[in-house]
């Protein structure tokens, strides 16, 4: 048989070695891109439909929900599952809810196989794009569970339970509402009350006071802004509502309409200057553009820096670092005014929903993922949230006989002070890569870290904008 | 009788070739099929689009500053643990003074600093990333409070934060996670080595540095080799995905100047919800790797030195 000379060991050897480089790298990567065919999912039978039951979900039937385990945790879902089945008893144990960090790698493999759960928290890191989502038509219309009368009181629909905007927030350029926003975020600059007062100083409603009190705390060698600078695309948490406030709201949307042009706005610019004259004069914490978003938010909480651009869940998430300075009381600060001529007033903020529900359309018992959400947008359940995750909720109320954190009573009445002044930039939802690889890491990230002026910074954004609108694969929606 | 050799071969390999094909061989087809797709990744819907994928890679700067950034981690990686590699394995067993009865030796201690070197093999490769993450922080960690401990306060780079040194700070918490094991294995190799050829080289005069070149080293060559590939792989692959999604600005800033491949094509296909274009970006890391095998099998053709 065989003899050595032609066909050895070696030779064998080798050219398996040969097929394992080339396997193992391109492997991993490419074999987590295997799809399925569809399946269609098989619906569960209707039940009746009652006034305890306006969703006619299917009483017996099983629910799949699968929830992100991130800032808020799942307990608070949990709960509401309890009373889902107290609505419904006969599903007891049919009940599946489970949470996870990874919702992408989780759910893509199901979805590609036509079997997604019934509701899904499609939040965090891996969180799998809604452009795609709608685009490829995944997703259930949620307007029946809107239509449907709030737990709460009968004569009232679900949609009029919502703070402003939440609803806008789930559509997608249609009459259709594919996303339902849970919680609620404030967005703007966040700081220390109690380090304030150390300084004698109140939040500075204007921006001549700010770099007034910047140039007071460098001379104590405390920092005036701190950021992350390893996701810079916190920064637009502050800017945005800046840029909205000097030039109105309509700036922004035609930002979110990627029109042609609209990054040159005087108002981008002014903006733009006015944070970069913040690392100019040095008001901004040393080694900021290394920092991540628990560094950052670390060297603000131990005092090193005064202000911080971040959203309403700093409270928790930096919980520890804030309770060991006893007199930090957490609160946000809508964007200063830079001058008299603003065209919006001051308390002008960015407030938006978060953790996104949807509800597949493939879902077997979608009824079912709706009704889970009505019973959360139910006083009980958002009062429960708000009390575990110290979190507003997009249920419009709850907040009435619970003890809110300063944090978040802050945010709550900076709420109030805006009124109809809310503006909601779309950017980071419609065009995630965007606004953060791009806008957030490529430009602006760039310019706080003294790299490039704000009018380079402008002129990169503004072909990253023209480059995405010009993508055809990149779904396009308007507001 | 040459005739149906590797039949006969290929018979008793059914098994393992079957799972062969299904586990590896059908990913890469369905893989470069895909990559003719515009599949999201999110739905089983899809349709062919030809070679646009293709096409679009030619126009992707953010694609070409991956490809940069990969090939230098291909090309640097491998040279900077290697050597460092050889010279910690070469000191520990062979560059020691000499010593009474044995001919050859490591430096004093040796045995603890094996054990040293080693000790980052056994962290999983996102606590080193972490590690090096405290240690790189700008604004009190490790490196700039060392930089102002020893007076130099203007000394106080942002590390990672810098595009002009990201890449180089995430390629030396590679190196250090790895250079442990290869003084391990360079370690074992050379302690096969007859101890006669360095009494050889010594009767003869030759020095440490001589020694390394013309005893070590070309003895070692198949394990340098092996280690070669290897590292290569890991500058391409998760490793290198890895290290960049904990440590980097963004990921793969500040302004792409981390972006490596295997992030790029997790960008496209999780953050972007474009798998089939994410594929096409497998497949030229695919050929990318391809060609560094070519090239490395080549350069390493040499005589096997029987001993």
């Amino acid at each position: 048989m065989g003899s050595t000379s032609e066909f050895n060991r070696r030779d064998l050897v080798k050219r398996a070695a040969a097929l394992g480089i080339v396997a193992v790298p391109a492997m991993s990567m490419l074999s987590a891109c295997a799809g399925a065919s569809s399946g269609d999912g098989d619906k569960v039978a209707k039940g009746k439909k009652t006034a305890k039951n306006p969703l006619a979900v299917n009483e017996s039937a099983g629910l799949d929900v699968v929830i992100f385990d991130g800032g808020f945790g799942d307990k608070y879902a949990k709960d509401a599952q309890a009373e889902y089945l107290k609505a419904f008893p006969k599903a007891e144990g049919k009940v599946k809810l489970s949470s996870t960090q990874k919702i992408q790698s989780t759910l893509q493999p199901r979805f590609n196989g036509g079997n997604p759960p019934d509701l899904v928290d499609n939040s965090g890191a891996e969180q799998m794009d809604f452009g795609t989502l709608v685009g490829k038509n995944q997703l259930s219309d949620l307007t029946p569970l809107l239509d449907a009368p709030s737990v709460d009181d009968p004569n009232k629909k679900v949609r009029d339970t919502l703070r402003p905007g939440v609803i806008e927030m789930g559509q997608f350029g249609g009459k259709e509402t594919w996303i339902l926003y849970y919680a609620y975020t404030v967005y703007g600059v966040w700081y220390s009350k109690g380090n304030l007062r150390k300084l004698d100083a109140e939040y500075p409603e204007t921006w001549d006071e700010m770099l007034a009190l910047c140039a007071k705390a460098k001379k104590k060698g405390i920092a005036g802004w701190t950021y992350p600078g390893k996701y810079p695309y916190y920064l637009p948490f502050s800017l945005y509502p800046f840029i909205a406030k000097i030039g109105g709201a309509e700036v922004l949307r035609r930002i979110d309409n990627l029109e042609p042009n609209a990054w040159k706005d005087p108002a981008v610019k002014a903006a733009f200057d006015a944070y970069y004259e913040l690392y100019k004069k040095g008001y901004v914490l040393k080694g900021s553009p290394g920092l991540d978003h628990l560094q950052s938010q670390k060297a603000w909480a131990d005092g090193k820096a005064l202000f911080i651009p971040n959203g309403s869940w700093v409270e928790n998430e930096s919980a520890k670092q804030i309770a060991a300075n006893p007199h930090f009381d957490l609160a946000v600060g809508a964007p200063s005014s830079l001058s008299s001529s603003d065209k919006m007033p001051f308390g002008t903020i960015w407030a938006s929903g978060g953790e996104p529900y949807i509800v597949p359309k493939a879902a077997k018992n979608s009824d079912g993922g709706m009704e889970l959400l009505r019973i959360m947008l139910s006083k009980k359940s958002a009062q429960n949230f708000i009390k575990q995750v110290s979190s507003l909720c997009s249920f419009n109320g709850g907040t009435e006989g619970v003890t809110l954190p300063p944090g978040l009573t802050s945010a709550h009445a900076a709420l109030q002070k805006a009124g109809s002044n809310i503006v909601n930039p779309r950017l980071q939802d419609w065009y995630v890569a965007l606004q953060k690889e791009r806008i957030g890491v490529g430009a602006l990230g760039e310019m706080m870290a003294g790299r490039m002026t704000p009018d380079e910074a402008i002129k990169k954004i503004q072909k990253y904008a023209d480059d995405t609108r010009d993508d055809s694969s990149v779904k396009k929606y308007k507001r | 009788m040459q005739h149906g050799k590797y039949r006969f071969i290929a018979g008793f390999l059914v098994i393992p070739l079957a799972i062969y094909a299904i586990f590896v061989i059908s990913p890469f087809v369905q893989a470069i099929y895909y990559s003719f797709t515009d599949w999201t990744g999110l739905s089983p819907d899809m349709k062919m689009v030809g070679f646009d994928n293709y096409a679009r890679l030619f126009q992707d700067d953010v694609f070409w500053a991956a490809v940069g950034n990969s090939v230098t981690l291909l090309l640097l990686l491998p040279v900077v643990t290697l050597s460092l590699g050889l010279f910690f394995a070469f000191m520990l067993n062979v560059g020691g003074r000499r010593r009474k009865k044995a001919v050859i030796g490591g430096v004093r201690g040796s045995s603890a600093y094996k054990i040293l070197y080693f000790f980052p093999q056994v962290l999983s490769v996102p606590i080193v990333a972490l590690l090096f993450q405290f240690a790189y922080n700008p604004e009190s960690g490790a490196l700039n409070a060392f930089f102002k401990a020893i007076g130099l306060d203007n000394v106080q780079p942002d590390w990672l934060g810098d595009p002009g040194i990201a890449l180089w700070c995430v390629m030396g918490a590679m190196v250090w996670a790895n250079v442990g094991f290869y003084v391990v294995l360079f370690s074992a190799g050379m302690s096969s080595i007859p101890k006669d050829f360095y009494e050889a080289a010594l009767l003869d005069g030759a020095n440490r540095f001589n020694t390394f070149f013309r005893i070590t080293l070309p003895l070692l060559w198949d394990t340098v080799q092996t280690g070669w590939i290897y590292m290569g792989i890991l500058a391409l692959d998760v490793s290198a995905f890895a290290f960049v999604q904990i440590m980097s600005v963004g990921p793969g800033g500040p302004d792409y100047a981390t972006e490596v491949l295997p992030l790029y094509v997790y960008q496209k296909t999780f953050r972007d919800g474009q798998a089939g274009y994410a594929t096409s970006i497998g497949v030229s890391l695919l050929i990318v790797t391809l060609i560094f095998s070519a090239i490395v099998m080549r350069l390493g053709r040499r005589e096997r030195l029987e001993f």
